[in-house]
C-alpha cells in the first residue's frame, strides 16, 4: 500500500496553468510554444512566467502565441509580436542592449573591482618591512637601553 | 595625496550607495509602474462594434482631436472608483472615449446606466485584443491620443482626482493648441 502511494506520488506531475483546450495539436508546435512561455513574464503577477501562471492575461498570451505560431511566425518573430506591446520588460531573460548595459555589465565589474582590492591587499600584507634606517637603529638602540 | 584619495574612497562608495537609495527608495516613487512601449507611437489599428447601436469605434473616429481613452469593465472595482473623475472630465470638455474591456455589453450597458455614461463613444472588446494591441495589462488604463493619432500617455490604474487636474487635464489642454 505504502509503496503503491509513493509510487503515485512519484508519477504525479506537477500542476501546470496551461489548459488543454489552449495546446495545439501539432506535439512540435506546442513544445515551442511552451519553450516560449516560460521565457515571457506574466504581467499581472510579474515574477511568474505566463506558462506558470493563472492569470487571465496570461491565459490570452499564451492563446495569441500559440496562434502566431501556427500562423507561420518563427520564434522570434512571436516575441516580437508580443514585446512590441508590452517591452522587454516581459522577457524574464533581459536582451543585451545599449540601455541593459549597466545591468548585464555591473556584475562582473564589481567582480574585476573586488578581485584587484584583493589582490592589492593580499601583496601589500606579504611585502617584508623596509629594512630600518641608520637614524632608526640608532634610536632602537637607545629605547633597548632605557627598559634595561 | 593619493593615500587620502583612498581613504575617502569608502565614504565616496557609500554616499554613492546612499543617494541611489534615497532615489529608489522616495515615498512618492511608484514602484509599480511600467513605462508603456507604446509612447510615442501611433495609435494601434482598432474597429470595436459601439455598446450603443451607432457605428463602429476606430481611430478614424477622432477626426484629428484630442482624445482620451478610457479601458474600464463593469467587473473592475477600481473603475467604479474611477469613474467620478471622468464624469468630472466630461465636464471639462475633455472628449473621453470608452473601450469595454472583457467585458459583456450588457453588464458595460447597465453599469454605464446606473453610473452615469462620461464618454463620447464607447466600444466593445470582449475578448481583449485591442488592449493586447495597446499593450494593457489590467483595467482601468487610460491613453491619451493627440491629434495626429498618437499615444502621448499611458495612465495605469484607476485616475485620481489630482491627476486628472496635475497631469491629464494640462497635457489635453497642451495637445489641443493648434
Amino acid at each position: 500500500m505504502k509503496a503503491l502511494l509513493a509510487l503515485l506520488l512519484l508519477l504525479a506531475l506537477p500542476a501546470l496553468a496551461v489548459e488543454p483546450n489552449e495546446r495545439l495539436a501539432d506535439p512540435a508546435l506546442e513544445a515551442r510554444a511552451r519553450a516560449l512561455s516560460r521565457g515571457l513574464r506574466c504581467l499581472v503577477c510579474r515574477n511568474e512566467s505566463i506558462d506558470e501562471s493563472h492569470a487571465d492575461l496570461a491565459h490570452d498570451v499564451r492563446v495569441l502565441l500559440r496562434e502566431r505560431l501556427s500562423a507561420g511566425d518563427s520564434d522570434t518573430a512571436a516575441i516580437r509580436f508580443i514585446t512590441d506591446r508590452y517591452g522587454d520588460f516581459v522577457l524574464l531573460d533581459p536582451p543585451l542592449k545599449t540601455s541593459t548595459m549597466v545591468l548585464w555589465m555591473a556584475p562582473p565589474a564589481l567582480l574585476v573591482v573586488a578581485f584587484g582590492g584583493v589582490l592589492l591587499a593580499a601583496r601589500r600584507r606579504r611585502a617584508p618591512p623596509a629594512p630600518l634606517t641608520a637614524e632608526e637603529q640608532a634610536r632602537l638602540a637607545t629605547l633597548l637601553k632605557g627598559q634595561e | 595625496m593619493s593615500r587620502r584619495l583612498i581613504t575617502l574612497l569608502p565614504l565616496a562608495v557609500f554616499l554613492a550607495v546612499a543617494v541611489y537609495f534615497a532615489l529608489a527608495l522616495r515615498p512618492n516613487r511608484d514602484t509599480q509602474a511600467l513605462p508603456s512601449v507604446m509612447i510615442d507611437k501611433p495609435v494601434p489599428a482598432f474597429d470595436l462594434p459601439s455598446l450603443a447601436d451607432g457605428p463602429n469605434l476606430s481611430p478614424a473616429a477622432a477626426s484629428g482631436e484630442v482624445v482620451v481613452i478610457n479601458y474600464f469593465a463593469s467587473w473592475c472595482v477600481p473603475c467604479r472608483i474611477e469613474h467620478p473623475v471622468l464624469m468630472a472630465l466630461k465636464s471639462q470638455k475633455v472628449t473621453l472615449w470608452g473601450i469595454a474591456y472583457k467585458d459583456k455589453p450588457e453588464e458595460s450597458r447597465t453599469f454605464i446606466a446606473q453610473s452615469g455614461d462620461p464618454y463620447a463613444r464607447i466600444g466593445v472588446d470582449r475578448d481583449g485584443r485591442t488592449g493586447f494591441d495597446f499593450g494593457v495589462y489590467g483595467v482601468p488604463e487610460t491613453y491619451v491620443i493627440d491629434r495626429a493619432g498618437h499615444i502621448r500617455k499611458r495612465f495605469v490604474g484607476p485616475l485620481t482626482p489630482e491627476i486628472a487636474e496635475r497631469e491629464l487635464v494640462p497635457l489635453v489642454r497642451a495637445l489641443a493648441k493648434p
